[in-house]
C-alpha cells in the first residue's frame, strides 16, 4: 500500500540569467539539491516564502521545466523530460492546480472545453465521452450540469477553484501538485475548496504536493511537510515533527510569524499592551 | 468625542440591473488611540464604507448616512476643496496592493515628497530629510539611496513600508489600512503588522484596520466589527469576540479556520444566513475598481 507515487533525489534547478548590455551574465541557483518522497494517497506539504524555490520545485515536479541535475521518479519510473521527450502518458499521471484561480483559466473558453481540452490533447477520447465525462467531473466538485456552457468571468473565485481542480482531474492523474490553491480565496470558500480536496483525496486515492505559505493550512491538511528557504529543504518530516518540534531556526521564525488567533494569545497580547 | 463617528451609513451603486446596495446601515465609532478590525469576505462592503469615509468612489455611487463626523468636520457636507485638505493629511489610506496603487512612473522619493508639498508647504530640503526620516521610520534600509528607485525595482514588502510611508508622512489621526498583509508572506506580514501597531502606539493614532484574516484581527485589534453582504452582524471587543461570539456568523467564520478544526472536515458558512445570500446573488460589482 505504500508504494511511493513520487521520489526526487537531490534536485538541482539553476537559471541563466543573461547578461544584457550592462550587465554580464550569471546564474541563479533556484533550487539547490532537495530530495523527497511521496507515499500514494498522502499529501505532502511545501512551505516557504515567496523566492524560496518552492513553485521551481512544482514546475519540475509538474514535468513543465526540467531539473538541471538530479533524478525524479514518478510511480517508479525514472523521468527525464530534458532528454527523452515529454510523453502523454507522463502527462496523465501528474496534473497542477494553481494559484491564482483568475488568471489560469481561458477567458473565452466555456468550461466544457476547458474540462474537455486535457482529454483532446493527451487522449482519443471521443468527443462525446469527453463531454460525459467533463459533466461527470463537474457533479464530483460540487458544480452543476448547466455551468458546462458558462464563461469563468461568470464564476466566483471559490467556483473557479474548483473548475481548475476538475480541469486537473480529467486526466485522472496519480499526482496532484496544488500550487497555493487557497491563497487567493476567503475564509469560509477556503474551508469548502480544502474540504473539496479531502474529499477528492479520498475517493481517488489522490497524492498531492501542496505548496502553501499558510501554516495552519498546511498542519491542517498535510501528513508530511518539508521547509524551503533559499532554495534549500531546511526542514522535513511529518507533519507532528515538524509542527511539535521545529529544528532550523527560519521554520522557528515562520511559526512565531504566523498570527495566532485562540483566546489565549490574544489575552496574552492584551496583558502585554496593558502593561506597557 | 469619538475621531470618527459614522451612523447607519448606506452605500449604492448604479449598476445595470439598478441600484445595488454594497453597505446597508453601517454605524462605527473609533477613538483616538484604537485599533478597529473590520473583518468580512469580499464583497461584504467593508473597503466601500472606508472608501466612502475618503470621499474616493466614483461618481456612480451614492453615499447616505445620518451622521458622518470626524474630528468634529462633518464629511456629509464638506466641500470637494476642504476635503482635498482633510484626505491624506489628518485621514489617510493604505491601499490593498501596493505594486498597484503606486504610480509606476514617479521615483518613490518623488511620491513621498508630493503628499509633504502639498499639506505641509514644505521647501525641497525640508521634504528630503522628512522622506528620508520615513523611510528609516517604516524600516527601510538605506534610504538615500532608496528614494531614487522605481516600485517596479522595490519588492512587494517595500512597496508596502512605501505606501505606509506615503500615509503617515503628514501625522495622521486617523489611519485606515485596506488589507495591507494580504499579498505578502506571513514573515513579512509580521514585520508590516507589528510596524503599523508601533506607529499607532507612538503617535496616538486611531487605526483602522480592513481584513479577512482572522489571526490578524486577534494579532492587532481592541474591538472588531463583523460584516456579512454591506451588513454588520456583529461588534464586541477582540477578546468577547473569540471567547463568545454572538452572531451565528461569527462563529461560523471562527469556526471555519484551519486552527479550529476539530476532525477532518472544516465547517463551512454554507447553511448560515441563506435568506441574506439569495436577496443578494447574481449582483455585479461588488467592488468599485480603486
Amino acid at each position: 500500500m505504500t508504494a511511493k507515487v513520487l521520489e526526487a533525489r537531490n534536485i538541482v534547478r539553476d537559471y541563466y540569467v543573461g547578461g544584457g548590455l550592462f550587465s554580464s551574465p550569471r546564474t541563479v541557483h533556484a533550487v539547490k539539491g532537495v530530495s523527497f518522497s511521496v507515499d500514494k494517497g498522502k499529501t505532502l506539504a511545501i512551505v516557504g516564502e515567496s523566492g524560496c524555490g518552492k513553485s521551481t520545485l512544482a514546475r519540475i515536479v509538474t514535468l513543465i521545466d526540467p531539473a538541471t541535475a538530479g533524478e525524479l521518479f514518478i510511480d517508479g519510473n525514472k523521468i527525464d523530460i530534458a532528454r527523452d521527450r515529454l510523453m502523454p502518458e507522463m502527462r496523465r499521471k501528474v496534473q497542477i492546480v494553481f494559484q491564482n484561480p483568475y488568471g489560469s483559466l481561458n477567458p473565452r473558453q466555456k468550461i466544457g472545453d476547458v474540462l474537455g481540452e486535457p482529454l483532446k490533447i493527451n487522449t482519443d477520447v471521443p468527443a462525446d465521452e469527453r463531454r460525459e465525462r467533463a459533466m461527470a467531473m463537474l457533479k464530483k466538485v460540487g458544480l452543476q450540469p448547466e455551468h458546462y456552457h458558462r464563461y469563468p468571468h461568470m464564476f466566483s473565485g471559490g467556483q473557479r477553484q474548483r473548475i481548475a481542480i476538475a480541469r486537473a482531474l480529467m486526466l485522472n492523474p496519480s499526482l496532484l501538485v496544488l500550487d497555493e490553491p487557497v491563497s487567493a480565496l476567503d475564509l469560509s470558500v477556503q474551508a469548502q475548496v480544502l474540504n473539496l480536496l479531502a474529499d477528492l483525496q479520498d475517493e481517488f486515492q489522490l497524492t498531492y504536493v501542496f505548496i502553501s505559505h499558510d501554516l495552519s493550512v498546511v498542519r491542517y491538511i498535510a501528513d508530511d511537510v518539508m521547509v524551503m528557504y533559499y532554495g534549500e529543504a531546511v526542514e522535513y518530516g511529518s507533519r507532528d515533527e515538524v509542527f511539535s518540534n521545529p529544528q532550523h531556526s527560519y521554520t522557528r521564525t515562520l511559526f512565531a510569524a504566523t498570527p495566532r488567533a485562540d483566546v489565549e494569545s490574544i489575552r496574552a497580547r492584551l496583558a502585554r499592551k496593558n502593561a506597557a | 468625542m469619538a475621531l470618527l463617528e459614522i451612523e447607519n451609513l448606506v452605500v449604492e451603486f448604479e449598476t445595470a440591473g439598478g441600484m445595488f446596495r454594497a453597505v446597508d446601515g453601517v454605524s462605527m465609532s473609533v477613538d483616538r488611540r484604537e485599533v478597529l478590525a473590520i473583518v468580512g469576505e469580499s464583497g461584504s462592503g467593508k473597503s466601500v464604507s472606508m472608501l466612502a469615509v475618503m470621499g474616493l468612489l466614483p461618481w456612480t455611487a451614492k453615499v447616505f448616512a445620518d451622521r458622518m463626523m470626524f474630528d468634529g468636520v462633518d464629511l456629509l457636507k464638506i466641500s470637494p476643496q476642504d476635503r482635498r485638505k482633510l484626505v491624506g493629511k489628518d485621514m489617510s489610506m493604505i491601499f490593498q496592493e501596493p505594486m498597484a496603487s503606486l504610480n509606476p512612473c514617479f521615483t518613490v522619493g518623488f511620491q513621498i515628497e508630493e503628499v509633504l508639498q502639498v499639506h505641509m508647504g514644505m521647501d525641497r530640503a525640508q521634504r528630503r530629510a522628512r522622506a528620508i526620516e520615513l523611510l528609516t521610520l517604516v524600516g527601510i534600509s538605506d534610504p538615500a539611496e532608496r528614494l531614487i528607485s522605481f516600485p517596479h525595482q522595490l519588492s512587494g514588502g517595500q512597496c508596502q513600508r512605501v505606501m505606509i510611508a506615503i500615509a503617515i508622512a503628514c501625522n495622521p489621526k486617523l489611519l485606515i489600512a485596506d488589507e495591507p498583509t494580504t499579498a505578502l508572506d506571513v514573515t513579512i506580514q509580521k514585520q508590516i503588522l507589528d510596524l503599523l501597531v508601533g506607529l499607532q502606539e507612538k503617535y496616538g493614532m486611531g487605526l483602522i484596520m480592513i481584513t479577512h484574516n482572522m489571526g490578524v484581527v486577534a494579532e492587532t485589534a481592541d474591538r472588531v466589527i463583523v460584516q456579512y453582504k454591506g451588513r454588520k452582524m456583529e461588534e464586541a471587543d477582540v477578546l468577547s469576540l473569540f471567547e463568545n461570539p454572538k452572531s451565528n456568523y461569527t462563529r461560523a467564520l471562527l469556526s471555519a479556520l484551519p486552527d479550529n478544526a476539530t476532525g477532518d472536515r472544516l465547517p463551512t458558512i454554507d447553511n448560515f444566513l441563506i435568506e441574506a445570500d439569495s436577496s443578494a446573488i447574481n449582483l455585479p460589482m461588488m467592488e468599485p475598481p480603486l
